[in-house]
C-alpha cells in the first residue's frame, strides 16, 4: 500500500546518517569483530544508497525492477562472507541489524505500529534474500571441492609411450562422468598419446547417459586423432548396455585392461614376445 | 566489478557480424564463469545460429546478455530474422549435417549445446530463436 | 582481407590457422591451397587448429572442402591439433567431419601423411619381374 510505502520511506530519509550509524553499531556489536568497522560502514553506507532510491521508485516490493541493484549488492556480499567462511546468521545478521535500527528511530519518532510492521516485513524480506543467495554460494564452494576431489581421485596414467589409461571406479554419474572425459582427452594432448583406455572393472553399473558419455567421449578421441579402446565390461554391464539398445559400433572393446593394453601396443608398433629359455651348457 | 551493457544488440548482415556474434558472446560466457568447454559450447552454438539468420533469415538481429537464476549466472542470446520463416520445424531440428552440402538447418546440434533452447517461427514470419547457458 | 600463409615442409604444404576467418578467407584459402599443390607438386596438406577455439559447422565445411580438393589433386589432408573443447562440441553439435584425417600434432600428421604415401606407392620394376608387350589390337 502507497500509505505504508511513505512513511518508511520518510522514516529512511528522515535521518541518514544516524540509520546509517546505528545500524553499523548494531551490526557491529552482534558480529563482534569478524568484520572491521569500516567494512561494515562501507557495507551498509553502499546498501542503503541502493535500497533509498528504490523504496521511492517501487515500494516495499524488493523482487521488483528497481531493486535490482540492491539485489545485487546484497548477493555479492552474501557470496564474499560465504566464501570467507561466515555463518548463515552472521550473514543474515548484517541486514536484520537495520531493522533494529530503523525501529530505534521509529521509536523516537513515535511511528504507528502499522509503520513497524511494514518495516519489519521490508527487512526481513532483504534478509531472506540474503540468506537464499548464501545457500547457493556455499553449495557453489562444495560443488567446486567435489570437483577438485574428483580430480585427485581420478588420476590418468601413462602405460607406455603414446599409451594412458583411466581406471574409473565406483558408480559413475553424468557429472563424474564428464569430468573425467574431459580430463583424459586433456591428458591425450599433454603426453601426445594416441591411444587412450577406458577401464571400467571398477563400476558396477552404467545406464544409458554414462554409456552415452563414454561414446561420446570415445568419438571425441578419434577426432582429435587418438583412439580409445573401453576395457572391463562385465556380464552385467554388457547385457545392460544390449538390453538399452546402446551401439557400440565400431569402437574396440576388451575384456581386460591388460588385452586393452596388448591391443594398443600392437597398434603402435610395438610387439610383446616371450624368449624360449635355452639351456645353457 | 564493472556493470557491463545490459544487452549487447549486433546486426547480422555479413559474415563477420557472425564473428563478431561469436566475440560478444565468448566475453560474456568468459564473464560469468562458465567453463572452458561450456563456453566452446555456447559460443559455437551462436556462431551456429548467427550464420543461420544470415543464411536462411536474409539478415538479422542477435541480443546477448547476462541473466541471473537462484543467484547463478548465465548467458542468453537471441537470434531474430525477418526472413520466411521455417516451414518444416521437425525436419530443421533434426540433424542436417553434412560437411559437403550443408543441408538442413542443423538447429537440433545447436540445442543440445545449450541448456535452453527456444524456436518461434511462422511462415512469412521470420524467426526467433532464444538460447541459454548456465554457469554450473 | 587477410590472407593465410601457407608453409612448404618438403612435399607438405602446412597451413596454420591462428584467428577467426572471414568468409572471404576461407574461400581465399582454398583457392590459394588449390593453386599451391599444383604448382609445388605437393602430395599432402597440413591444417593445423591447435590455436583454433571454435570450430562450426562452416568451418567443419571448409576442412571437408579442402580434403576433397586435395584428393582431386593427388595430395593427402590432414587435420591436427584439434582442442578436446572443440572435439567434445563436434560431438555434441553432431558434425562428424567425415573424409577429414586428423592427427593428434604437426609430427603424426606428418608420418601419417608418409604413411599413407608409402603405401600408395607403385613399386618400382625389378630384374624378376617381366617385361610386357602391348597387346595386339582387337580384330573385329
Amino acid at each position: 500500500m502507497a500509505d505504508e510505502t511513505q512513511r518508511v520511506y520518510a522514516l529512511v530519509r528522515s535521518s541518514e546518517q544516524e540509520l546509517l550509524d546505528r545500524w553499523v553499531d548494531v551490526a557491529a556489536t552482534a558480529l563482534q569483530g569478524r568484520l572491521t568497522r569500516s567494512e561494515l560502514e562501507r557495507a551498509c553506507g553502499d546498501l542503503l544508497a541502493a535500497l533509498t532510491p528504490a523504496l521511492d521508485a517501487a515500494g516495499l516490493n524488493i523482487r521488483s525492477e528497481a531493486y535490482a541493484s540492491a539485489r545485487a549488492m546484497l548477493a555479492e556480499m552474501s557470496r564474499d562472507r560465504a566464501r570467507r567462511g561466515f555463518s548463515p546468521s552472521e550473514t543474515a545478521t548484517e541486514v536484520f541489524a537495520l531493522k533494529e535500527a530503523l525501529f530505534a528511530i521509529a521509536d523516537a519518532r513515535g511511528d504507528s505500529s502499522e509503520t513497524i510492521v511494514a518495516v519489519s516485513r521490508w527487512v526481513d524480506a532483504l534478509g531472506l534474500h540474503t540468506f537464499e543467495v548464501f545457500a547457493r554460494a556455499r553449495e557453489q564452494v562444495i560443488t567446486e571441492q567435489a570437483e577438485q576431489l574428483l580430480e585427485l581421485t581420478t588420476p590418468v596414467v601413462k602405460l607406455w609411450e603414446g599409451v594412458v589409461a583411466v581406471p574409473l571406479i565406483g558408480t559413475l554419474d553424468s557429472a563424474r562422468t564428464q569430468v573425467v572425459m574431459e580430463k583424459l582427452l586433456q591428458t591425450l594432448v599433454d603426453t601426445g598419446s594416441e591411444h587412450a583406455i577406458i577401464d571400467i572393472t571398477g563400476v558396477p553399473a552404467v545406464d544409458t547417459e554414462v554409456a552415452q558419455h563414454l561414446l561420446k567421449t570415445v568419438v571425441a578421441a578419434r577426432l582429435m586423432g587418438a583412439e580409445c579402446t573401453i576395457s572391463g565390461i562385465r556380464p552385467q554391464i554388457a547385457q545392460t548396455i544390449v538390453a538399452l539398445g546402446i551401439e557400440f559400433g565400431d569402437i574396440p572393446t576388451k575384456a581386460t585392461l591388460a588385452d586393452a593394453l596388448l591391443y594398443a601396443l600392437r597398434n603402435s608398433g610395438v610387439e610383446v614376445v616371450r624368449r624360449r629359455r635355452t639351456n645353457a651348457g | 566489478m564493472s556493470v557491463p551493457e545490459p544487452v549487447d544488440e549486433l546486426p547480422i548482415n555479413t559474415g563477420d557480424d557472425v564473428v563478431r556474434v561469436r566475440q560478444a558472446v565468448r566475453a560474456r560466457a568468459s564473464a560469468a564463469r562458465l567453463s572452458l568447454v561450456d563456453q566452446t559450447k555456447l559460443i559455437t552454438a551462436a556462431s551456429e545460429l548467427a550464420r543461420n539468420t544470415l543464411v536462411h533469415g536474409g539478415s538479422g538481429v542477435a541480443r546477448v546478455e547476462t541473466v541471473q537464476r537462484d543467484g547463478r549466472p548465465g548467458v542468453k542470446a537471441v537470434f531474430t530474422d525477418d526472413g520466411p520463416g521455417i516451414v518444416d520445424v521437425e525436419k530443421a531440428l533434426t540433424d542436417g549435417y553434412t560437411t559437403g552440402s550443408g543441408l538442413g538447418l542443423g538447429l537440433g546440434g545447436s540445442r543440445r549445446l545449450v541448456d535452453e533452447f527456444v524456436l518461434e517461427t511462422a511462415v512469412g514470419q521470420g524467426t526467433t530463436v532464444t538460447v541459454i547457458k548456465w554457469m554450473r | 582481407m587477410d590472407r593465410v600463409p601457407i608453409l612448404s615442409l618438403g612435399d607438405v604444404l602446412l597451413v596454420s590457422i591462428q584467428v577467426d576467418l572471414q568468409d572471404e578467407s576461407v574461400v581465399a584459402l582454398q583457392e590459394d591451397l588449390a593453386e599451391r599443390i599444383v604448382d609445388s607438386g605437393a602430395t599432402g596438406v597440413v591444417i593445423d587448429i591447435s590455436a583454433v577455439e571454435i570450430v562450426d559447422s562452416f568451418i567443419g565445411r571448409m576442412f571437408a572442402t579442402i580434403a576433397s580438393l586435395s584428393k582431386v589433386l593427388d595430395a593427402e589432408t590432414v587435420v591436427v591439433g584439434m582442442r578436446p573443447a572443440v572435439a567434445i562440441t563436434l560431438v555434441e553439435l553432431g558434425l562428424s567431419l567425415q573424409g577429414v584425417r586428423t592427427a593428434l600434432d604437426l609430427q603424426r600428421g606428418l608420418a601419417a601423411l608418409r604413411q599413407r604415401r608409402a603405401e600408395r606407392e607403385i613399386p618400382l620394376a625389378d630384374e624378376s619381374d617381366e617385361a610386357v608387350e602391348a597387346p595386339a589390337a582387337a580384330r573385329d
